[in-house]
C-alpha cells in the first residue's frame, strides 16, 4: 500500500467529509482522516478550516498521528492564532509525556508555532525540557532557545535561558552540546558584541569530546566555535589541531572545510621547526584535493578556499598541481577557479606541464575560459622567469589562430611580459602590429597603443600606427584615450621632428575636446611639461618604469589573514569580509589570525605589524588667491613664453579669477627667473628660450599676439592690444590680468571684446590702465607680464613699456627746490647718457619733452652750449633731475640724470631717447 | 541558517517551496532566473549568486535546481551538502514513493546512527569496493593526469549491535580516507582497521583517493584520427578502442560520448562493434560499444559532414569514456577480513569489487 492515495481524492463537499471522519470514534478512520488533510495541505489545498478538528485528534498516544497533528499546527498556527490558543494545553501536557519523544516532539513543534501568544506558554515547558534527563529532549530543547530568540529576543533573555543554554556546553551528551553551540552561534550572529560563546580550557575540552560523538551538523558548529577561540599558548593550540585533525576525514565536506580553518588558524601559532607543523601540513594536502571529486557546487566553494589557503601556505598544495587540471564538462565556475589557483600554483618545477595545459585550454570552446587561460599563459611568463620566452611563443601560436578575443587577450598579456622584462622579446612587435586591425576592445587597443609607444623608436610606422587611433579619439574609452596620449607624447619625445602635428593634436584633443577631467589633467600636464621644460618632459615620460610584481591580482595580506579566519564561510567566496557585505546594522567582529607565541619564538603578530604605508601627507592648504596670483605667475614666466599655453587648471573659471586654483603647492619651491632679452614692440616671435628649438608655435593652436603702443594721451595711461587668433576656433570670453609689477600697473577696466574672435581675425583694443596695482620690483623694472585669458585657454606673455607713461602733470618742480634737491642727491647718483642723431634745438626738445611731462625748469647758454635742467615725477612719487647738454652742431646731446632711486635712470634716459626720435 | 528552500525544475517553474522562518517571496527567483539565462548551460549556474538582500546557494541535481536563500553568513558548504541530503531524500522517496515508509522511527538508541532493537532473520554484511578512475590522456596517449576515486559501500543487515572490523591487505594504499562517522578513528590511525557499529541498511563506509602520485593503471587506450580538412565541408573520424592494463579482466560497459564541434552537421559512420547516435542539435556523438575482445577491436569510422562555409573548427574535440571492470579494483586494494563482536550469531559476508570510469577524457 502506498501513500498515493491520500493524494488522489478530489470529491466536492471534501471538507465536510473529512470534519465527520475527524469526529469518528474509530481510531483507524480519525488517522486516515488526518492523513487525507495532511496530504491536501501539501499539494496546497487550504484546509485550515478544520483546525478546530484536528486539534482534537491531538490527544492521542499514537505517536505517527501526533507528529501529524503537529505538522498541521505547525503550518497554520500562524494564520489561526486564537485557534492555535487552543492546543497550548496539549503541548504543555506532552511536555510531561514519560515518553521522551513526545517531550521533545512537543517543544519542538512549540518552537516551529511562530504566535507571540504561544511563546508566552512555551516558557514553562520549555525550562523543563532544558533540564529534562533524556538527551534527546535537552537537545530539541536547546535549538527551541535559538527558535523563541528569534521570536522574542527579549523574553529569553529575561527568562535566563541564555545561561541554561551556556551550561549546556558541558551536557554529558555530545549530541546537546552540539545543539547548544549550534543555538549560541546563532544568537551571537544576532548579537556579535555579546560573549555568549566565551570559552575557557575546560569548555574547549568538552567541545571536543562532543566533536568526536556528535552529527556531522553538530560538528560544523563545534568546529566553527573552536576556530574563534584563542589558545592560550602553542601547546594548547597544538593539543586541540591534533584532536581536530581526524575531521578531515570526514565525509562531509562542511566538515573538513571547518576543520580546515581551525588548523590553518592555530598553525600560525606553531614554530615552523616544530615536527608537527610539518606533520600538519602534510596532512592537509589530501582532504583538500578530495574535496575536488565531491559535486560541483561544492568543488567551487571550495576551491574558492583553496585560493586563499594557497596564497597564505603555499607549501600544502605545491605538489598537488595536477588536480586541478580541467576536465571539458567541468562546469565553467569550477573551470576558472581551477585555473586561477594553477597559476598560483606554478612554478618552475611544473611549469612546462601547466604551459602544455594552458595551451590545450586556449584552444576550447568557452570563450571566458579561453580569455582567461591565455591570460593565465602571460602571467605564467611573469611568475616563472624561465618559462617567459616558451611562453612567449605559445602566445604568438595563438595569435596566429587570428581566432579575434585570443589575440586580443595576447596582446594585453604580451604588455605584461614587455614591462617585466624590458628589451627582450621586442622582436615580437612585427607580428603584433599586422594584428592591428582586429583589435576592438579597449583593453586590447590600449595594450597595444602602449606597446607602439613605448617602442616607438623602433617601429619605423609609429606615428602613422598612433594617427589611426587618432581619428575616433572622442569614440575611444577613456582607457584607450589616456593611453594614446601617453604613447603620442612618447613619440614625441622620441621622434620630435615629424610629430609635432600630432602631439598637438592630441593635447588639444586631451585639453579641449573632453570632458573627462582625468584626461584634461594629464593633458595639461604633458602640454606643461613639454612647454617649459622638454629635457625634464623626457626624463619624466620616458622614465624607466618600475618592474611589475612577479605574482598579481594576490590579496593584500592583511585582509588575506582575516579571510583565513573565515574559511569555509560566505566571506570566504566572495574574497571579502563580512562586513563589506553582511547586511544590516549587526556589527561585524574583526577577526585575526593568533599571534605567534610560546616558548622559542618571538611574537610576530599581523596585527602588531606596522600599518604599512600611512597615508601621504595632504597637499597645503590653497594660498590666498593675491599671493597665489604672483606666485603662480612667477613660475609660469620662468622663460617669458608667448604661444603655447601653459598648463592652467581654471579654464572654465569665470571673469578675471582665472589663475585660481592649488598648482602652486603643486610645482611649488621654483625661483623667479630673469627673463630673456624681450622684443618691447611685437610680442608674437617665439623668445629665446629652450622651447623655441623645440617647438615652432608661430602657426600653433592658439597663439596671441599683442603690441605696445606709446600713450596718445597725457594724464590717461592705457595699453592697445592687437589681438589676432591664430587657433582653428573661435575665441571668446576674453580676460587679462597683469602680474605685480614695479609700478603697479593694472587693468583700470576689464578686458572689452566685444564680438567673439574668429580665426584669422584681429582686434585693436585699448585697455585703460592705472597704478594702484601690487608693486614688485622687476628686472628690467619696465617689464610688465600679462596673462590674457579666454574660451580656450589662458595664454602669457610679457613686454616693456616706456617708462614715459608713468611721468606725471604734476612734474615741474621749484627752482629752488630743483637747485637743493640737485645738490643733496649725491653724485655717484648721477648718471650720464648721449643721446646720439638728435637734430632738434634745444627749444623743440623743451617743447617735445614737456609734451610728455618732462618739464623744464631753466635754460642757460654756457659756451655755446644749451644747458637745460629739467624735472619730470613718476607715478609713484619718484623725482628724477635732468640736466640735458645741447651743442648746436653736434647732434650728440649729453643727459645727466640724479635721482635717489638711480635705477630709473637708464630708463628715463630711454624714455628721452624714444621722445627726442619719434 | 536557510531561510527559505525553492525547487526550480528546467523550464523555469517553481514547484516547490518551504520556508523556515517567515515567507520570502518567490520574486528572489528571478536574480537566479537572471543568473542561469547568463549561464545558458544549466550546469554552469554558479552555485552562490548574490542579491541585494539575499544570498541564493543552489545546487542542480537531476533536472533540479534546489535554491536556497540565505540571510545571514553561513558556511556555504554547510548549506550545499544539507541541500545534496535533501535531493538524496526525494530520490529515496521517488523510487519507494512511500512517504510513511521513510519517516524515523525514532527509536532512540546511544548510537545516532544506528536504533536499537534491529532485527533480521538472515544477517547479512556486503561490501562493495568501486573504484573510479579519472582521468586526462593527452593526444598522444600519455597520462595528463589520473586518479582513482574509491568508495566502500555498506549493505548492513545485522541484528542488534554488531560491532565489526574489517582490515585490508594493503591499508598503505588509503592516505586520503573519508569516513562514515561510525568509524573509530583511533583504531584506524594505530592499527588501519576499520572498526565500526554499522549504521541499519545501506550507507558509504569510506571514500578514498589514490592520487596521481601512485602509478595509476589505465585500463584502456584509445587511437583516435580525428581532423577537418580545410576549405571542405567534410572530416575524417577514426576511434579504436583497446585494453590495456587490466589485469586479465574484460573490459565491458564501454561507451564512448563525444561533443563535436558546433560546425559538425552530420557525421557517416561504421562501427564494426555496437551501435553510434548522432545527435544534430547537441552535436553529441554516442557510441554504445559495449564489450572489448582483444582478438577484434572496435572501431568506429567515417565522414564528418561539416555546415558549408563554415570555417574549419578550431577546437578538437575530447573523447569521453565509460567501461567497467568486474571484480577488479584498479588501485589493488583488497580486504583481508571481516570480524563480528557483540553478537553470537554468524552473518553472512561477501565483498564485490568494481572499476568505473569516472571522468575518463581522451584529447585529441
Amino acid at each position: 500500500m502506498t501513500d498515493s492515495k491520500y493524494f488522489t481524492t478530489t470529491k466536492k463537499g471534501e471538507i465536510f467529509e473529512l470534519k465527520a471522519e475527524l469526529n469518528s470514534d474509530k481510531k483507524e478512520k480519525k488517522k486516515e482522516a488526518v492523513k487525507k488533510v495532511i496530504a491536501s495541505m501539501t499539494v496546497g489545498k487550504d484546509v485550515s478550516a478544520l483546525f478546530p478538528d484536528v486539534v482534537n485528534c491531538m490527544q492521542t498516544d499514537n505517536l505517527e498521528l501526533k507528529k501529524l497533528v503537529y505538522l498541521y499546527l505547525m503550518n497554520y498556527a500562524k494564520s489561526q492564532p486564537d485557534m492555535a490558543i487552543m492546543a497550548v494545553n496539549t503541548f504543555v501536557k506532552d511536555c510531561e509525556d514519560p515518553n521522551p519523544l513526545i517531550r521533545a516532539l512537543a517543544v519542538r513543534t512549540m518552537g516551529c508555532i511562530r504566535v507571540d501568544k504561544i511563546t508566552e506558554y512555551l516558557c514553562e515547558p520549555l525550562r523543563k525540557c532544558l533540564k529534562d534527563e533524556d538527551p534527546y529532549v535537552r537537545k530539541t530543547a536547546a535549538v527551541c532557545v535559538a527558535k523563541l530568540h528569534d521570536i522574542n529576543a527579549q523574553l529569553v533573555e529575561d527568562q535566563g535561558f541564555l545561561d541554561t543554554l551556556k551550561d549546556l556546553i558541558s551536557d554529558s551528551n555530545p549530541m546537546v552540546v552540539a545543539n547548544a553551540v549550534a543555538a549560541l552561534s546563532e544568537i551571537a550572529e544576532s548579537h556579535p558584541s555579546s560573549n555568549l560563546l566565551d570559552l575557557n580550557p575546560q569548555s574547549i575540552n568538552k567541545l571536543l569530546t562532543a566533536l568526536n560523538e556528535c552529527t556531522e551538523w553538530g560538528q560544523i558548529f563545534i568546529l566553527d566555535c573552536l576556530a574563534n577561540y584563542m589558545p592560550k599558548d602553542d601547546r594548547e593550540a597544538q593539543s586541540i589541531c591534533e584532536r581536530v585533525t581526524p575531521r578531515l576525514s570526514h565525509a562531509n565536506s562542511a566538515v573538513v572545510l571547518s576543520a580546515v580553518k581551525v588548523l590553518m588558524k592555530f598553525m600560525e601559532m606553531l614554530s615552523k621547526d616544530l615536527d608537527y607543523y610539518g606533520t600538519l601540513l602534510k596532512k592537509l594536502a589530501p582532504p583538500l584535493v578530495t574535496l575536488l571529486s565531491a559535486e560541483p557546487e561544492l568543488q567551487y566553494v571550495a576551491l574558492r578556499n583553496i585560493n586563499l589557503i594557497v596564497q597564505k601556505r603555499p607549501e600544502i598544495l605545491k605538489h598537488e598541481m595536477k588536480v586541478f587540471f580541467v576536465k571539458y564538462n567541468d562546469p565553467i565556475y569550477v573551470k576558472l577557479e581551477k585555473l586561477d589557483i594553477m597559476i598560483r600554483l606554478a612554478s618552475q618545477a611544473n611549469i612546462a606541464q601547466v604551459l602544455a595545459e594552458l595551451k590545450e585550454y586556449a584552444t576550447e570552446v568557452d570563450v571566458d575560459f579561453v580569455r582567461k587561460a591565455v591570460r593565465a599563459i602571460g602571467r605564467c611568463a611573469i611568475k616563472v622567469e624561465q618559462s617567459a620566452e616558451r611562453c612567449v611563443s605559445t602566445l604568438l601560436d595563438l595569435i596566429q589562430t587570428k581566432v579575434n578575443y585570443v589575440v586580443q587577450e595576447a596582446i594585453v598579456v604580451i604588455k605584461d611580459i614587455f614591462r617585466k622584462y624590458p628589451n627582450k622579446y621586442e622582436s615580437v612587435i612585427a607580428t603584433l602590429c599586422e594584428n592591428l586591425d582586429s583589435l576592438d576592445e579597449p583593453e586590447a587597443r590600449a595594450a597595444m597603443i602602449w606597446i607602439v609607444g613605448e617602442y616607438a623608436e623602433r617601429i619605423d610606422n609609429a606615428d602613422e600606427l598612433l594617427e589611426s587611433f587618432l581619428e575616433g579619439f572622442h569614440d575611444e574609452s577613456t582607457q584607450v584615450q589616456l593611453q594614446l596620449l601617453t604613447a603620442i607624447v612618447k613619440l614625441f619625445l622620441k621622434k620630435p621632428t615629424e610629430t609635432q602635428e600630432l602631439v598637438q593634436q592630441v593635447l588639444s584633443l586631451a585639453t579641449q575636446d573632453s570632458d573627462n577631467p582625468d584626461l584634461r589633467d594629464r593633458g595639461y600636464i604633458y602640454w606643461r611639461l613639454l612647454s617649459t621644460d622638454p629635457v625634464a618632459a623626457k626624463e619624466v615620460v620616458l622614465a624607466e618604469k618600475p618592474l611589475i610584481s612577479e605574482e598579481t591580482d594576490l590579496i593584500e595580506p592583511t585582509l588575506l589573514d582575516e579571510l583565513i579566519c573565515y574559511i569555509g564561510t560566505l566571506a570566504s567566496v566572495y574574497h571579502k569580509p563580512p562586513s563589506a557585505f553582511v547586511e544590516g546594522s549587526r556589527g561585524v567582529v574583526h577577526k585575526s589570525l593568533p599571534p605567534r607565541t610560546g616558548s622559542s619564538e618571538s611574537a610576530e603578530s599581523p596585527e602588531a605589524a606596522p600599518s604599512a604605508g600611512q597615508a601621504a601627507e595632504q597637499p597645503a592648504v590653497i594660498p590666498a588667491q593675491g599671493d597665489l596670483l604672483g606666485d603662480l605667475l612667477n613660475l609660469d614666466l620662468g622663460p617669458p613664453v608667448s604661444g603655447p599655453p601653459l598648463a592652467a587648471s581654471s579654464v572654465q573659471m569665470g571673469a578675471v579669477d582665472l589663475l585660481g586654483g592649488g598648482l602652486d603647492s603643486l610645482m611649488g619651491g621654483s625661483g623667479f627667473t630673469a627673463p630673456g632679452p624681450a622684443a618691447p614692440a611685437g610680442m608674437g616671435a617665439p623668445l629665446g628660450s629652450g622651447l623655441g628649438d623645440l617647438f615652432d608655435l608661430t602657426g600653433g593652436v592658439g597663439t596671441l599676439s599683442g603690441s605696445y603702443v606709446a600713450p596718445k594721451t597725457v594724464g590717461a595711461i592705457s595699453m592697445d592690444l592687437v589681438l589676432t587668433n591664430k587657433a582653428l576656433q573661435v575665441m571668446s570670453d576674453f580676460a587679462i590680468q597683469f602680474n605685480r609689477n614695479s609700478f603697479g600697473l593694472a587693468p583700470a577696466a576689464p578686458l572689452q571684446v566685444h564680438a567673439p574672435l574668429a580665426p584669422n581675425q584681429s582686434v585693436e583694443i585699448s585697455l585703460p590702465l592705472n597704478t594702484v596695482g601690487s608693486v614688485m620690483k622687476m628686472d628690467p623694472l619696465n617689464n610688465l607680464q600679462v596673462a590674457v585669458k579666454n574660451n580656450i585657454d589662458v595664454f602669457y606673455f610679457s613686454t616693456l613699456y616706456p617708462l614715459h607713461i608713468l611721468f606725471v602733470e604734476d612734474g615741474k618742480m621749484e627752482r629752488q627746490m630743483f637747485l637743493a634737491t640737485w645738490k643733496d642727491i649725491p653724485n655717484e647718483n648721477e648718471a650720464q647718457f648721449q643721446i646720439k642723431d638728435c637734430s632738434l634745438n634745444a627749444d623743440a626738445v623743451s617743447n617735445k619733452l614737456q609734451g610728455s611731462n618732462i618739464f623744464t625748469i631753466a635754460k642757460r647758454n654756457v659756451e655755446g652750449q644749451d644747458m637745460l635742467y629739467q624735472s619730470l615725477k613718476l607715478t609713484n612719487g619718484i623725482w628724477v633731475l635732468a640736466e640735458l647738454r645741447i651743442q648746436p652742431s653736434n647732434p650728440s646731446f649729453t643727459l645727466s640724470l640724479k635721482c635717489r632711486a638711480p635705477e630709473v635712470s637708464q630708463y628715463v634716459y630711454q624714455a628721452y631717447d624714444a621722445i627726442l626720435k619719434n | 541558517m536557510i531561510h527559505s528552500l525553492f525547487l526550480i525544475n528546467c523550464s523555469g517553474d517553481i514547484f516547490l517551496e518551504k520556508h523556515w522562518k517567515s515567507v520570502v517571496s518567490q520574486s528572489v527567483c528571478d536574480y537566479f532566473f537572471e543568473a542561469q539565462e547568463k549561464a545558458v548551460d544549466v550546469e554552469n549556474v554558479p552555485p552562490v549568486i548574490s542579491t541585494p538582500h539575499h544570498y541564493l546557494i543552489s545546487i542542480y541535481r537531476d533536472k533540479i535546481f534546489f535554491v536556497s536563500v540565505i540571510q545571514t553568513e553561513v558556511p556555504p558548504l554547510f548549506v550545499i551538502e544539507f541541500l545534496h541530503r535533501v535531493a538524496d531524500t526525494f530520490q529515496v522517496c521517488r523510487r519507494s514513493s512511500n512517504v510513511g515508509d521513510t519517516l524515523p522511527t525514532g527509536q532512540l538508541s546511544n548510537i545516532p546512527w544506528r536504533r536499537a532493537g534491529v532485527k533480521y532473520t538472515n544477517n547479512e554484511a556486503y561490501f562493495d569496493v568501486i573504484e573510479e578512475i579519472d582521468a586526462i590522456i593527452d593526444k598522444s596517449g600519455s597520462t595528463v593526469f589520473a586518479e582513482i576515486q574509491g568508495v566502500i559501500d555498506s549493505c548492513i543487515k545485522l541484528s542488534g549491535m554488531p560491532d565489526l572490523s574489517l582490515s585490508f591487505m594493503n591499508p598503505r594504499l588509503l592516505d586520503d580516507v573519508s569516513f562514515h562517522p561510525c568509524i573509530r578513528f583511533k583504531r584506524w590511525e594505530s592499527e588501519r582497521v576499520l572498526s565500526f557499529i554499522p549504521p541499519d541498511g545501506n550507507f558509504r563506509l569510506i571514500s578514498y583517493r589514490v592520487s596521481s602520485q601512485n602509478l595509476v593503471a589505465i585500463p584502456v587506450y584509445v587511437k583516435h584520427l580525428i581532423s577537418f580538412k580545410e576549405n571542405s565541408s567534410s572530416g575524417r573520424f577514426d576511434v579504436t578502442i583497446g585494453p590495456k592494463q587490466n589485469m586479465g579482466k574484460t573490459v565491458e560497459g564501454v561507451v564512448m560520448t563525444v561533443h563535436m564541434p558546433k560546425a559538425v552537421l552530420n557525421m557517416n559512420l561504421t562501427a564494426t562493434q555496437g551501435s553510434y547516435t548522432f545527435d544534430p542539435v547537441t552535436k553529441v556523438l554516442t557510441w554504445d560499444v559495449g564489450k572489448i575482445t582483444p582478438q577484434k577491436l572496435p572501431n568506429l569510422k567515417g565522414i564528418v559532414n561539416l555546415q558549408s562555409g563554415a570555417p574549419k573548427p578550431e577546437e578538437n574535440p575530447s573523447l569521453n569514456i565509460q567501461f567497467k571492470i568486474q571484480q577488479l579494483a584498479i588501485s589493488g586494494l583488497k580486504v583481508n577480513r571481516l570480524d563480528m563482536y557483540g553478537e553470537k550469531y554468524k552473518p553472512f559476508k561477501g565483498v564485490k569489487y568494481i572499476t568505473k570510469a569516472g571522468k575518463f577524457q581522451v584529447r585529441t
